[in-house]
């Protein structure tokens, strides 16, 4: 008698597990990159995208963050092997292991951040860093008193050269003269997560003058926001808003709506109308921009925005063009 | 000047955790143990201490509880390698890998979120103490070996345990202690980076530090002094190329992969032998076992 009672509390117990993925029926699942699902950034933005998905449209969702790069492809044919309708990769790095993957699996939808993949049964979610960058280049130059900015990228990749140059180039825009100092990381993956590395990159562009810095570097750009708070000087967010994180220190973040992609791509996908190949994400469609909110309403002055606004509209109607690094270098 | 003074800073910030690890490392070799399981200790010290200044919202009692964290890890070391006699390097390896796995699930379990701790506020990090911390215990170190029996103890575990043994001292009984003074050095140095040089724990934030801290103790030769100073010399490089970075050199810029390499071609220089022998103790890496338990 007491062993069929616990062979049923097990079955109950089996059956309370299995039930999610029963009652949803749209299955997504998401590779996220090295940063992690609490980067408070790209990989962060990726997974409120995605969780918003599951909360507003019912759908099944699982996550893995990889370990390292090599643990993308096996990722990625893990839910592409199990009945999940939708896999999407976060991060340039998986760019490959889509590929392969989504050619091995050509009924299966799969869609990636950050990168171009020409298989027909793959999205590509691109965003136009640039722009974005160029915008918070301009609140930088307009913001710094010393005629001096920074930049932290982390790892020395075509992709954050990219925000460097359109960072560059809105800084100009605004003051010819203004000198920007550019700093990167690490040439490894590892250059995302070292906090340490980015705080001290931070400290010695602020010794050398600056007072505003941009960081695009992931987990890694948290220790630039601990340099400014050290020295109680501005720096810039990237990809999620990030403004909270140190109120009134963080000038503005660059916005880059990996959230909006991702969750667009599902709601889609879920509708059946998934399409393949490059969709891009700029200023005209809200993909970029800069953040303004309750925590940088004091610091974010009414000229500058005003300023930063008709930027964004003469590089939408085409008066500025703003340098993309990946056409100057193709 | 001032970017000379900057230089020297930063140097110094950046080869304090290094100094900890090394020292920890100084006392497992000198004992005879290889530890190349510095990284995975300095990983467990930095979620420690991440975890316990959110906790108390005291950086020293944090530095505490990741040195305890370091503490416990080492005690897995020490109990595979000496007792049960494992792989040193294998051994070594099975922990970094274990603490890389191991500090993301317990922030999961902590906080709910993977491989990070909350941040923590500015008042509550340490801003300069673990740079005075760090010279002190290379003196108790440089002190421990030349002064004490302890130190002569350490010494004589790594050359010829069976001296030591033939003294009357259980050689492993000292293995075991050196093994876990550097468990607790190690997260010492692992909490400089969570509470000092940065304010909250990232997934497998020692980035390779433990195993510099390994080549400066084999610059160093073993020795508690000049090993530190093989730390500052690591911290240095590192420092020099945070500032040469963007630096311009007759109009072009000097690459930044070039100035990475830096801190790496140093010490592939030092193991090379270019600046002297480095002679390891001899008994490293060798399981002592006493005569009752050879036959």
């Amino acid at each position: 008698m007491r062993v069929s009672r616990k062979l049923f509390a097990l079955l109950v117990l089996f059956a309370a597990c299995l039930s999610p993925s029963t009652a949803a029926d749209f299955k997504v699942g998401l590779v996220l990159d090295r940063g992690g699902k609490d980067d408070k950034s790209f990989n962060s933005s990726a997974y409120e995208g995605a969780n918003l998905a599951k909360s507003k449209l019912g759908i099944y969702l699982k996550y893995v963050e990889a370990a390292d790069d090599n643990a993308f492809e096996p990722s990625l044919r893990a839910f592409a092997q199990r009945d999940f309708d939708l896999i999407i990769g976060i991060g340039f790095a998986q760019k490959e292991a889509v590929k392969k993957v989504a050619s091995q699996f050509p009924q299966k939808h799969f869609a990636i951040v950050d990168s171009e993949v020409n298989v027909p049964n793959v999205r590509s979610l691109m965003f136009q860093e640039h722009e974005g960058a160029f915008l918070v280049g301009a609140i930088a130059a307009m913001t710094s008193k010393t005629g001096k900015v920074g930049f932290v990228g982390g790892m020395d990749i075509p992709l954050i050269r990219r925000f460097e140059m359109g960072y560059t180039a809105g800084a100009k825009r605004i003051n010819p003269q203004v000198e920007v100092l550019a700093n990167f990381v690490g040439v490894t993956s590892e250059a995302w997560n070292n906090p340490p590395k980015g705080k001290e990159l931070a400290l010695s562009q602020y010794d050398r003058g600056a007072d505003v810095i941009f960081a695009a570097a992931g987990a890694s750009g948290l220790g630039v926001f601990d340099a400014a708070e050290q020295k109680q000087k501005f720096a810039i967010g990237v990809d999620a808003n990030q403004d909270w994180t140190k109120p009134g220190l963080i000038l503005t973040s660059m916005l880059k709506r990996v959230d909006e992609a991702v969750f667009s791509t599902i709601e889609e996908a879920k509708a059946g109308k998934f399409s393949g190949g490059v969709k891009r994400f700029g200023l005209a469609n809200n993909g970029v921009g800069y953040s303004f909110d309750q925590y940088n309403a004091k610091i974010l002055s009414e000229t500058v925005r005003q300023r930063a606004d008709e930027l964004k509209a003469e590089i939408m109607n085409g008066k500025i063009e703003v340098p993309d690094y990946y056409k100057l270098n193709r | 000047m001032a970017m000379i003074s900057q230089l020297l800073a930063s140097t110094l910030r950046l080869s304090t955790p290094l100094i900890f690890a090394a020292m920890g490392g100084m006392l497992s070799e000198r004992s005879g143990v290889i530890n190349i399981a510095l990284e995975g200790l300095m990983l467990m010290g930095a979620l420690g201490a991440a975890v316990g200044t959110v906790a108390t919202h005291s950086p020293w009692l944090g530095l505490l509880i990741g040195m305890g964290a370091g503490l416990a890890m080492a005690f897995i070391y020490a109990l595979l390698v000496i007792p049960f006699r494992a792989n040193q390097i294998v051994a070594g390896m099975a922990i970094n890998m274990l603490a890389l796995g191991l500090t993301p699930f317990l922030c999961k379990m902590l906080y709910g979120v993977t491989g990070s701790t909350p941040q923590i506020s500015y008042p509550e990090q340490f801003h300069s103490a673990p740079l005075y911390l760090a010279w002190i215990v290379v003196g108790l170190c440089w002190y421990l070996m030349k002064f004490t029996p302890a130190g002569l103890w350490l010494g004589f575990a790594g050359e010829h345990p069976e001296a030591l043994e033939a003294a009357g001292i259980p050689a492993n009984r000292i293995r075991w202690l050196a093994v876990l003074a550097s468990g607790v050095l190690a997260g010492a140095g692992g909490a400089t980076l969570s509470t000092f040089l940065s304010s909250s724990f990232a997934r497998n934030m020692a980035a390779g530090r433990g195993f510099m801290a390994l080549a400066a103790l084999i610059f160093g030769k073993w020795r508690p002094i000049p090993a530190a100073l093989a730390c500052v010399l690591f911290g240095f490089a590192d420092a020099a190329q945070i500032q040469l970075q963007g630096v311009k050199f007759r109009g072009a810029e000097v690459p930044v992969q070039f100035i990475q390499i830096l801190p790496y071609l140093v010490t592939i220089l030092v193991l090379a032998g270019f600046v002297g022998r480095a002679r390891a103790p001899k008994a490293l890496g060798k399981h002592f076992s006493t005569a009752n338990e050879r036959e």
